[in-house]
Parts: structure tokens; C-alpha cells; sequence
């Protein structure tokens, strides 16, 4: 564990925590929410628990930061969204974050190329012995966090679902109200087909 | 104090990630590998929290056209 690498990481998340908080910008607030996490991920690598420091970056920066980014760019759509868009690219609005990325870049690349040292290795916990106490004393808490997860898939289901149904059903009830005229034609071409037979 | 519903949704997340790194760095100062069991339990309860919490502000903003937690005072029913 290195001391410095890890008041570096501690001083960047504190900082973004509280920029995330006092933003206005709520895309602005999600960048420096993403730094927050990644620098939280380092410290995890500097503790010697690897395999979070990989699972914060991938589902906590991956995964929930980019459901935020989908649900602000469902939110404004339209003209507004375009015209937020072009002050988005503005160098103002991303500096921060990325000067601050490219310091925690740094120094997981010093830490890589530093390579487990022997003070780091009295530290790790490996990540099979996290599954192992996973799988063991801890099954049970892995079936309910199954079924929470299920239930939360199908909540969310349900609760999207619900907010499209009004083109649906007038478009249904248009087709509904066409399909008797549609079927009349045959109807009546067929009948007249009957009788020139007959 | 701030009413958008994003912001406390994402003050939400910085919440829950504060007690998995309080239960990561436990984990690491006494060696045990709970502490990032407990993480993993967190980082699943934060991850469909936040499913359900964005399908519900997606339907908020659909009924109320504002994302201001006030204007839920509104609510009937």
C-alpha cells in the first residue's frame, strides 16, 4: 500500500464528491461523479481488494453512470437537447474531469508498473478467497441479492412499460375502426361473384 | 437544499458507495474477505435501486413535467 498513492486518490474523491453535490449541470455533475467513483476504485486497488477496485469501474462507473446519461438525454429532447448540447462541448464543461481522470491514470500506471511488492501482497485479500467466503457462509445472501435483482428487473419492466400506451392504443383502435371498411369490399365483390354464378 | 430528483438519486449512489468503501477498508484492516462480500451485496442493492429509481423519475417527469420533488405534493391516491 502506498501512503501517497492513496492520499492522492482520497484528496481527488473528496474533491469530485463535493463537486458532484454542487453542481448545476446535471451532465457536468455526472463527470465529476464518474472521477469520484474511479478514484474510489484506486484507493480499493491500494487496500489490496483488486477485484472491487474492477467491479466499482465496471458496474459502478460502467453500468449505473451510463443509466444516468440515458435517462438526462431522454429527458430533454428536442430543440433544447440540441442547443445543451453544443455548450456541453465546450472545454469549460469537461476540463475538470478530465484533468483529474488523467491524474488517477497516472497513478494506477505508477502502481501497475510498480508491481506487487512485498508490502502490497501482505495486504491482498485474492479474489478467491472472496468467492470462497461468498459461496460458503454467504450463499443465502447471494440467493436474495438474486432474487432482488429479479425484482428489480421486473419492476423496472413494468414501471417503463406504462409510459408509451397512448400512440399504441390509438393506433389500435384507428385499425379496429378501418378493418370493418377494409373487409367490406370482399365481402361485397364476393357476394356479387356469387351471384353472376348464380 | 436541492430538490431535483437526479441529484438525490445520485447522492443516493455516493451514499451507498461511502459504506462499501467503509466495509472494504474493514475488510482490509482486520484481513478478512467479508468486507468485500458485503461490497458485492451493496454494489447489487445499489444497481437495481437505481433500475427502479430512474424508471420511477422517467414516469414523474412523464405526469408532472419537472423533476422537483415538491411537485410530487401534488399526488393523489
Amino acid at each position: 500500500m502506498s501512503v501517497t498513492a492513496f492520499y492522492i486518490a482520497a484528496v481527488i474523491a473528496v474533491l469530485t464528491t463535493f463537486l458532484v453535490i454542487t453542481r448545476k449541470n446535471a451532465v457536468q455533475a455526472l463527470l465529476y461523479l464518474a472521477v469520484s467513483l474511479i478514484a474510489v476504485a484506486v484507493i480499493f486497488y491500494d487496500l489490496g481488494a483488486p477485484f472491487m477496485a474492477a467491479l466499482e469501474v465496471i458496474i459502478y462507473a460502467g453500468s449505473i453512470i451510463v443509466l444516468f446519461i440515458f435517462v438526462v438525454m431522454m429527458l430533454n429532447l428536442g430543440k433544447r437537447a440540441t442547443a445543451a448540447e453544443a455548450t456541453l462541448l465546450r472545454p469549460r464543461m469537461w476540463i475538470g474531469p478530465t484533468i483529474l481522470a488523467a491524474i488517477l491514470l497516472a497513478e494506477i500506471a505508477y502502481l501497475l508498473a510498480r508491481g506487487n511488492t512485498a508490502a502490497s501482497a501482505a495486504h491482498l485479500i485474492p479474489p478467491r478467497e472472496v468467492g470462497l467466503a461468498l459461496y460458503g457462509p454467504y450463499l443465502l445472501g447471494v440467493e436474495l441479492s438474486s432474487m432482488l435483482l429479479m425484482g428489480a428487473l421486473v419492476g423496472a419492466y413494468h414501471l417503463g412499460w406504462h409510459t408509451q400506451p397512448k400512440p399504441e392504443t390509438q393506433d389500435v383502435r384507428r385499425e379496429h375502426a378501418t378493418s370493418p371498411d377494409a373487409g367490406r369490399g370482399p365481402v361485397r365483390s364476393g357476394s356479387g361473384r356469387t351471384v353472376g354464378a348464380a | 437544499m436541492r430538490r431535483n430528483l437526479l441529484f438525490i438519486l445520485m447522492s443516493i449512489e455516493i451514499m451507498l458507495n461511502a459504506a462499501g468503501l467503509a466495509f472494504v477498508t474493514a475488510g482490509a484492516r482486520w484481513a478478512q474477505a467479508d468486507g468485500q462480500v458485503m461490497f458485492i451485496f451493496i454494489l447489487a442493492m445499489a444497481a437495481s435501486e437505481v433500475a427502479v429509481g430512474l424508471a420511477l423519475l422517467l414516469q414523474f417527469y412523464r405526469q408532472n413535467e419537472s423533476l422537483d420533488a415538491d411537485a410530487a405534493r401534488q399526488m393523489k391516491g
